[in-house]
C-alpha cells in the first residue's frame, strides 16, 4: 500500500488535470486484501488481490460526469479525467445539486491501521484455519469458514480543498460447524486487529452450539418470544439503515421515518446512533466525499430522530448540511450509516433464556430481505444455532423457521437488553460495523418453517 | 497478450505447478440513471488486470493484482505459489480435474451496434422520454429510469495449452414508478423489477424494449395498486409470469445445483443444497411437465458465452428431465468427483477473482399452454407478475417471494387488482404442484445482473428463460 503522502499527491495531480471544470472531486479506493476460505475440513479457496482506483466526478454548472479507472499511469489518468468532462459536457441540469462539499469540520482522530493485520502471511492464516478445524475434527464436526486479513486505503480530494486519506485495516472470521444431525452452530469475529481474534474461543464457541442444538426438531410457525443475539439483531439494524435511515429515502417518501420524526416508533428501551469516531465500532472518521463524520442520534428512547446525510441530499432541503454519511459517487442510494450503535440495557443472555417460559432462541439470521419497505417488514430464515427455550432452560435445537416481521414492531416489544454488546458486520463488508447488544423479543412472527427432504 | 500469459504460465511450471492458469480481463461499464426528469448520474468505469491461479502440492492458490506488468506478473504467480503451498497444509486430498481437451479460440458476443458508440444524449432521451410518461400520473412521487452496458475483454490461458480469448457485451435497460399516497407506497416496474431486462447483445436490444411504449401502464399500475385490496391469506391456485418465475427458477433451481454448494464449499456463507448426489437420477424435482436446461449457447442470455473461465466450452445440460432431477452445474473439479466431465460453469466476475459454479442460463423450458387458455382453465386463483422481494433458506427448500403485483381469477377471468402479494412453499412441493407451462410463444429470456455468491463477494450475470406456469395450492398472503 503506498503511504498517505504519495497518494495524497497523486490525487492533487489528478486533480490538476480538470481546470476546465467548475468543480472536481477525486476519489481513490485502493485494497491489498487476502481470505483463506476453509469448508469440510480443509482449505478449499485461498486468494490475494492488490488494486487501487480513481474515480473523478467533475461539475459543469450543474452538470455533473463521473469516470473511474484503475489504470493509474499518467495516460490513462488523464483520459479518465476527459471521458468525465465529456461525460458532463453531454449531461443535462440536474437542478437539485447544489455543490461539491467544501473543507469544514474537525476529523476524529482514531486509529485505524495495524502493520500486523495488513501483513499477514499465506502460513500465518493457514495456521488460523487449521486451528479452527482442529476443534471441529475434535468434535466430529465439519467446519467451514474464512478468514480475511488486509488493508484499505480511501482518500478523497477536491477542488474545494477537501483532502484526507486514511488507511484502514481489517482482520475477519467467520465460522459455521456443521454437525451429522443437522445441527450447526456459528460465530463470527472481526477487528482492526487480526490478534484480537481468538480462533480457538470461536470454534469452540460454534461447537458448542452444535452440540446444544443435536437432533434438531420441526416447531410449527407462530408468534414467539425470542432472544436474539447480537448477530440477529445486527442484521435488523442494517436493513433499517438500508430502508429508512438515509435521507434519499425521507426525500422521496420511502421511509419508515417519513412523516414520523419526533414521534414514537419503537418501544422507550430503543435508541439507535451512528458515530464514525466511536473507537468502540470500527471507526470510519470520514465519509465517501471526505466530509467528516458526525455523531447521530437517529432513534431516541423509542422516538424517531434524524436522518443522516450526504452533500447532495442536504442540498435539497433547506437548512441542512452533510452529516458525513455519503457513499462513493455518484450512487443513486443516497447516504446511509455505517457505524451504528444500539444502546445496551442490563440483562444477559442467561436472564433473557431463564426467564422465558417457552420461546426461541436464534443466534443469527439468513438471506433477510424487505418485503414492506415503508413498514421496515422483512423476511428471512434463522440459521446455524437456532434453540427451543423452555421453562428458563435451551431444550433442543430447532429446524429453521422463516421469520416475517415488521423491525419497528419488533423493537416496540423488547422486554430485555443485554448489557454486553457486540461488533458485528454492517451494511459494508469492508468498512464500518454495527454495535449492538442482544434482546428478548415478545410476540416475534415465524410464518414458516424448512423441511427435511 | 500471450508473452504476459506465458510469463505467468512458465513460472508456475517451473515453480512446481501440477496446473496453472492465467486470466487477463479488461471490464468496461456504462451507467446512465435518471429520476424525476432530471440525470441522476452517468458513469464510465474500467477496470483491469489478471489473475493467476495455481495448483501446487495438490492444493489451490490464487493471487490477483491490477498492475498488468512484467514484474507484477512475476511476484504475483510466486504469490499464488506460496498461497497453495500454505493450502496444502491444510488438504485432505488432492485437487483432481476432469479431462479437458485444450483449445486455441475466439469468442465474440453477436450484436448489431455497440452501446458504447451510441451517443450519451441519445441514451439519455431514450431514457428521459420513458421516464418523464411515468410521471404523467401525479401520484407518481419517484420515476426512474435506468440504462447498463458491460463489455468483458478477457484472455484465457492454462499449462494444458488453452489460449482463449472473449468479448461479452450485455447491456439492458428499464422503468419504475413509485405511487406514494397517505403512508402507502406502491412500486411498478418494466420489463422487470431491480433496473430492467438484460441480455448479451448490442443496443438493438435495448431499443426493442419499447420502454416508453410501456411506462404509461405501470405508471398507472402503480397508483392503481395505492386503492387495491391486500393479497388475502389463502391456499390458493396462482399463475405467475415469466419475470418472477425466472427468479423462482433462479433461487430454487439453479443455485441447489451448483455442485460446489452440494459439496458444502459455499457452508459459511451462502450455504448448501437439498440435491445432494444420492438424488441425482432419482429424485422428482417437479411435476412431470417440469424439464429445466442449464445451457451456456442460447443467444441473448446473460449465461452465454463461448468458454467458461476454465477454457471449457459452453454447453447445454439437462438439469429437470420429466420432473426428475437428473444433472448438475459443474466444475472441472466437482466433475471429476463426479466422474464425468465439466458442464461449463465456472465464471469468474473480473480479474480479481477466481472461478466458482456459477449459473449461466438455467432456463424452464416451453410447455404447451397458450397463457390466455391457462386462465379460462383456472375457476379460483391469483396471477401474480413482477418480483418485489425474495428469500430462501440455506437448503433451498424454503422460499418466501413477494411481486409488484397480482391480479384475481375468478371463474376463468382475470379480475381486481393486490396489492402486496407474497407467496411461499418448499421447492419440491413447489414444482411437484405445476400443472400447465405457456407455450413456447410466452417463452422469454431473462437477465439477472446481480447474482451474488462467493467470499470474497462475487456479483454475477445469469440468464433465465421463462413462460408462465400454473401451481396449485400455495400459501399465499403471508401475515395478511
Amino acid at each position: 500500500m503506498t503511504d498517505r503522502g504519495q497518494t495524497l499527491s497523486l490525487l492533487k495531480k489528478t486533480l490538476g488535470l480538470s481546470a476546465d471544470a467548475d468543480q472536481t472531486e477525486i476519489f481513490f479506493w485502493a485494497n491489498d486484501s487476502h481470505l483463506t476460505r476453509f469448508a469440510n475440513n480443509y482449505i478449499h479457496q485461498n486468494v490475494s488481490e492488490k488494486n487501487a482506483s480513481l474515480s473523478i466526478r467533475v461539475i459543469l454548472g450543474k452538470k455533473i460526469g463521473s469516470a473511474s479507472t484503475n489504470l493509474l499511469d499518467p495516460k490513462s489518468i488523464q483520459n479518465t479525467v476527459a471521458k468525465a468532462i465529456q461525460i458532463a459536457r453531454n449531461q443535462r441540469d440536474n437542478p437539485h445539486f447544489e455543490s461539491l462539499p467544501s473543507a469544514e469540520g474537525k476529523y476524529a482522530s482514531v486509529n485505524t491501521f495495524d502493520a500486523e493485520t495488513a501483513s499477514v502471511t499465506p502460513d500465518q492464516r493457514a495456521k488460523i484455519a487449521r486451528k479452527v478445524i482442529e476443534v471441529a475434527k475434535k468434535g466430529h464436526l465439519t467446519a467451514s469458514g474464512a478468514l480475511s486479513t488486509g488493508v484499505v486505503q480511501v482518500g478523497v480530494v477536491n477542488s474545494l480543498g477537501i483532502q484526507v486519506c486514511q488507511s484502514f485495516s481489517r482482520g475477519a472470521l467467520r465460522i459455521v460447524f456443521q454437525a451429522s444431525d443437522g445441527a450447526s452452530g456459528y460465530a463470527e469475529s472481526f477487528s482492526t486487529k487480526v490478534r484480537q481474534i481468538d480462533p480457538e474461543e470461536m470454534a469452540h464457541q460454534a461447537a458448542e452450539k452444535c452440540a446444544q442444538g443435536a437432533h434438531p426438531v420441526d416447531l410449527p410457525p407462530g408468534q414467539y418470544t425470542v432472544v436474539l443475539e447480537p448477530y440477529a439483531v445486527g442484521n435488523m439494524l442494517e436493513f433499517l439503515a438500508y430502508l429508512g435511515f438515509g435521507a434519499l429515502a425521507m426525500q422521496e417518501g420511502r421511509s419508515f421515518m417519513c412523516g414520523k420524526l419526533g414521534q414514537k416508533i419503537t418501544g422507550q428501551s430503543i435508541t439507535i446512533w451512528d458515530d464514525g469516531g466511536s473507537p468502540q465500532g470500527m471507526p470510519l472518521p470520514f465519509d465517501f466525499e471526505g466530509i467528516p463524520k458526525q455523531p447521530i442520534t437517529l432513534l431516541e428512547n423509542g422516538i424517531a430522530q434524524a436522518v443522516v446525510y450526504d452533500s447532495y441530499t442536504a442540498g435539497r432541503e433547506e437548512g441542512k448540511v452533510s452529516t458525513g454519511h455519503a457513499l462513493p459517487a455518484p450512487n443513486t442510494f443516497g447516504p446511509v450509516p455505517l457505524n451504528l450503535f444500539m444502546k445496551n440495557g442490563n440483562s444477559g443472555l442467561r436472564e433473557m433464556i431463564e426467564s422465558t417460559e417457552r420461546g426461541i432462541y436464534v443466534t443469527r439470521f439468513h438471506y433477510t430481505n424487505p418485503l414492506e419497505p415503508i413498514k421496515a417488514v422483512i423476511t428471512g430464515m434463522t440459521r446455524d444455532g437456532t434453540f427451543l427455550i423452555e421453562n428458563g432452560q435451551i431444550k433442543k435445537g430447532v429446524r429453521n423457521l422463516r421469520f416475517t416481521q415488521s423491525i419497528l414492531e419488533a423493537l416496540s416489544n423488547v422486554s430485555l437488553i443485554s448489557q454486553d454488546t457486540r461488533l458485528v458486520s454492517g451494511l459494508d463488508d469492508e468498512l464500518g460495523g454495527t454495535v449492538v447488544p442482544a434482546l428478548k423479543i415478545e410476540k416475534f412472527n415465524f410464518t414458516g418453517a424448512t423441511a427435511a427432504v | 497478450m500471450r508473452d504476459l500469459t506465458d510469463l505467468a504460465l512458465n513460472l508456475a511450471k517451473l515453480k512446481g505447478a501440477s496446473y496453472a492458469d492465467v486470466r487477463i480481463v479488461n471490464q468496461k461499464q456504462e451507467s446512465l440513471e435518471v429520476k424525476n426528469g432530471s440525470p441522476e448520474q452517468i458513469k464510465y468505469s474500467e477496470s483491469l488486470g489478471f489473475g493467476v491461479r495455481v495448483i501446487i502440492n495438490g492444493a489451490w492458490g490464487f493471487a490477483s493484482s491490477s498492475r498488468l506488468e512484467k514484474e507484477e506478473i512475476e511476484r504475483v504467480t510466486q504469490l499464488a505459489i506460496r498461497i497453495a503451498r500454505a493450502s496444502a497444509t491444510a488438504k485432505i486430498a488432492d485437487v483432481v480435474l476432469s479431462p479437458l481437451q485444450p483449445v486455441q479460440a475466439n469468442y465474440k458476443t453477436p450484436f448489431v451496434q455497440d452501446p458504447f458508440d451510441v451517443s450519451i444524449v441519445q441514451k439519455l432521451d431514450l431514457l428521459l422520454k420513458a421516464e418523464a410518461l411515468l410521471r404523467k400520473e401525479q401520484q407518481v412521487k419517484v420515476a426512474r429510469g435506468s440504462m447498463t452496458t458491460w463489455k468483458e475483454e478477457k484472455s484465457f490461458a492454462s499449462t494444458e495449452g488453452s489460449f482463449i480469448q472473449q468479448q461479452i457485451l450485455h447491456c439492458g435497460a428499464g422503468v419504475m414508478a413509485t405511487a406514494v399516497r397517505d403512508g402507502d407506497v406502491q412500486v411498478r416496474s418494466y420489463p422487470n423489477s431491480f433496473r430492467g431486462n438484460f441480455a448479451s447483445s448490442g443496443y438493438e436490444f435495448i431499443e426493442s424494449l419499447q420502454l416508453a411504449q410501456n411506462a404509461e401502464r405501470v405508471a398507472s399500475e402503480a397508483v392503481q395498486l395505492l386503492s387495491a385490496d391486500h393479497c388475502p391469506s389463502e391456499v390458493t391456485t396462482v399463475i405467475i409470469d415469466g419475470s418472477q418465475l425466472a427468479l423462482q427458477v433462479h433461487e430454487s433451481c439453479g443455485h441447489p445445483i451448483e455442485l460446489d454448494r452440494v459439496f458444502g464449499t459455499e457452508a459459511s456463507y451462502a450455504g448448501t443444497s437439498f440435491l445432494t448426489t444420492d438424488k441425482l437420477g432419482n429424485f422428482k424435482y417437479g411435476s412431470p411437465i417440469v424439464n429445466i436446461v442449464a445451457d451456456a449457447i442460447t443467444e441473448g442470455g446473460l449465461g452465454t458465452f463461448g468458454f467458461d473461465d476454465e477454457g471449457v466450452p459452453a454447453q447445454s445440460v439437462q438439469i429437470v428431465k420429466d420432473g426428475i432431477f437428473v444433472g448438475y452445474l459443474t466444475s472441472r473439479e466437482t466433475a471429476a468427483r463426479l466422474g464425468i466431465t465439466s458442464g461449463g460453469a465456472m465464471r469468474a466476475d473480473g480479474w480479481n477473482r477466481i472461478p466458482l459454479i456459477r449459473m449461466i442460463n438455467v432456463s424452464l423450458e416451453p410447455g404447451d399452454w397458450r397463457f390466455e387458455d391457462m386462465i379460462a382453465d383456472t375457476d379460483e386463483g391469483l396471477y401474480l407478475e413482477t418480483n418485489k422481494s425474495w428469500s430462501i433458506d440455506e437448503k433451498r427448500l424454503n422460499f418466501q417471494f413477494g411481486t409488484e403485483i397480482a391480479w384475481e381469477i375468478k371463474g376463468g377471468k382475470q379480475g381486481k387488482m393486490l396489492k402486496s402479494p407474497t407467496y411461499t412453499s418448499i421447492t419440491p412441493q413447489f414444482w411437484g404442484s405445476c400443472d400447465a407451462i405457456a407455450n413456447r410463444n410466452y417463452w422469454k429470456m431473462w437477465g439477472t445482473p446481480n447474482c451474488g455468491k462467493g467470499e470474497p463477494m462475487q456479483v454475477m450475470h445469469t440468464g433465465h428463460g421463462a413462460s408462465p406456469a400454473r401451481f396449485r395450492n400455495i400459501q399465499v398472503g403471508v401475515m395478511k
